[in-house]
């Protein structure tokens, strides 16, 4: 069960600041010198060097304060960025439920919004057809579910997209903070079902806030700040370091 | 990237996409249909009466002329004017999810050219009133101008969405280039009345040939090799430029988004 699946070695990401660019074609012709010196030199470091690795099957919890850079790396995580230096390696397949509800589209019902985002996240559409009846089961959504998705709320649009990357069957899970939406009763539903994944040996990471939460799912914590990894250890000890930090 | 899917499931995302885009379009409003063939009909009206009624055009049958330039033109027009926003209007599956985002532009021009598609049978009927009727070189006319204006609309697309993500005002220009555009290339009047001297210009113009030879199609059943040609090459080249642009700056979609 030891060998790594996640692994990080000495990744570091900056991110350009693109005021000069996103501000548009007319500033950026008409800045020209200065909109290209400040491409080059405009560099914001969120991660500097960092290195760990995640083995199969564990559950591991990411603490740190807003702004830390533990939503870039889930990013990193997830491919959806690169590292400026470094490498990242994820071997799996990852199932994504970063800023629960996104990937919908708000005029489409429940139901094809579960196919759109399981096909989007890598299930093939006859899988999504196998699965549709257990994940409109799972969601609890009642008759909500044939209506459009701009009539729900925000703890409904968690529960959806929670259902859908539940049924996944992916090897790698990546968590954001989900926990934070949704009734009580759901929020036990989806501890339930995080904490079944972790028994059949899926790997976990977690970010949370929550430091109760992180110590009820994790086996080890890694605590972000300044950029770098500041502790790593058992989840217990970190979070407790952490908190008398703060 | 790593993972990269299987070219089923590039299929898959295609169709799944694809039967979004319809959705999302004729969910809201039972007209859907008409709605569709109704932007291009009523531009033509508004041509009609300006170069027609007032400005005396010799043509005959100038509202055939018309359409027949105007709905494939309508194809490309809306898929390039929409372009800016298709990566940015999924900003959220786009930060949160790792699949090819070419689909996405690939979908919505794809989702363009069968609205393109539905509105021949209203030419169709416009032929017939005026008592002219389709070819049989329709049968392999249609298949291969849809080919290339697919890949030229989807060249210039990649393009456009992928640039409007680090400069955002290219939708503003998008929309101007596409008016001066739309007049540079003959399609509310013929290329034979452009005047001599000017004429070879025409060629410097990626939708001209291919607008040329729809009209020659649809009109008289007959493709122009020269202009088909042209076409080709500027169908090559534009696809090519829009894939090489996608690949330089696809990696950085996520943190510009």
């Amino acid at each position: 069960m030891n060998t790594p699946v996640i692994t990080f070695r000495n990744v570091t990401k900056n991110y350009t600041l693109y005021h000069g660019l996103t501000g548009g074609f007319k500033n950026f012709l008409f800045r020209l010198p200065k909109a290209i010196k400040q491409i080059r030199d405009s560099k914001y470091c969120v991660l500097k060097e960092i290195s760990f690795e995640v083995n199969s099957g564990e559950t591991v919890g990411i603490i740190g304060r807003n702004g830390a850079g533990k939503s870039t790396l889930l990013g990193l995580m997830a491919g959806v960025l690169s590292p400026s230096s470094g490498t990242v390696e994820v071997k799996g397949k990852v199932a994504p439920l970063l800023e629960l509800g996104g990937g919908f589209h708000p005029d489409l019902t429940g139901i094809d919004n579960i196919i759109l985002n399981g096909v989007l996240l890598g299930l093939s559409r006859k899988e999504v057809a196998h699965k549709i009846s257990a994940i409109i089961k799972f969601a609890d959504l009642g008759g909500y579910i044939t209506q459009p998705i701009r009539t729900y709320s925000s703890g409904m649009l968690a529960r959806l997209g929670f259902s859908v990357a539940a049924h996944l069957e992916p090897e790698i899970i990546l968590l954001d903070e989900v926990l934070a939406v949704g009734d009580a009763d759901f929020q036990k539903k989806c501890m339930n079902k995080i904490l079944e994944f972790k028994q059949s040996g899926v790997t976990i990471v977690f970010i949370s806030h929550s430091m109760d939460s992180v110590r009820e799912i994790c086996d080890r914590a890694i605590w972000i700040e300044d950029h770098r990894v500041k502790m790593t250890g058992d989840a217990v000890t970190v979070t407790k370091a952490y908190q008398s930090c703060n | 990237m790593k993972n990269q899917p299987k070219s089923s499931h590039y299929l898959d995302l295609i169709i799944v996409l694809f039967l979004k885009e319809m959705k999302v379009r004729y969910k809201s409003t039972s007209l859907g249909y008409l709605w569709s063939i109704l932007h291009p009909l009523s531009f033509a009206f508004v041509f009609f009466i300006a170069f027609k009624v007032v400005m005396r055009i010799q043509m005959e049958h100038y509202t055939l002329f018309l359409i027949t330039g105007l709905f494939p033109w309508q194809w490309f027009a809306n898929s390039v004017s929409t372009a800016p926003m298709t990566f940015l209007g999924n900003a959220s599956i786009i930060k949160k999810v790792n699949f090819p985002r070419n689909i996405l532009p690939f979908a919505a021009v794809l989702q363009d050219m069968a609205h393109f598609l539905f509105s021949l049978p209203v030419i169709v009927v416009f032929m017939l009133f005026y008592g002219k009727s389709p070819g049989l070189s329709w049968l392999y006319g249609i298949p291969l101008l849809l080919a290339i204006q697919f890949l030229i609309t989807y060249g210039m697309a990649l393009i456009v969405s992928s640039v409007n993500l680090f400069f955002r005002d290219l939708e503003r220009l998008t929309g101007i280039a596409l008016t001066l555009l739309f007049y540079f290339t003959p399609v509310v009047y013929a290329e034979s009345m452009v005047p001599e001297k000017y004429r070879s210009l025409i060629y410097l113009n990626p939708l001209a040939s291919l607008m040329i030879n729809w009209r020659n199609l649809l009109l008289n059943g007959a493709l122009d090799p020269r202009h088909l040609t042209v076409s080709i090459v500027y169908g090559l080249v534009i696809f090519g430029l829009g894939s090489a642009v996608y690949k330089k700056l696809s990696w950085k979609f996520g943190e510009v988004i």
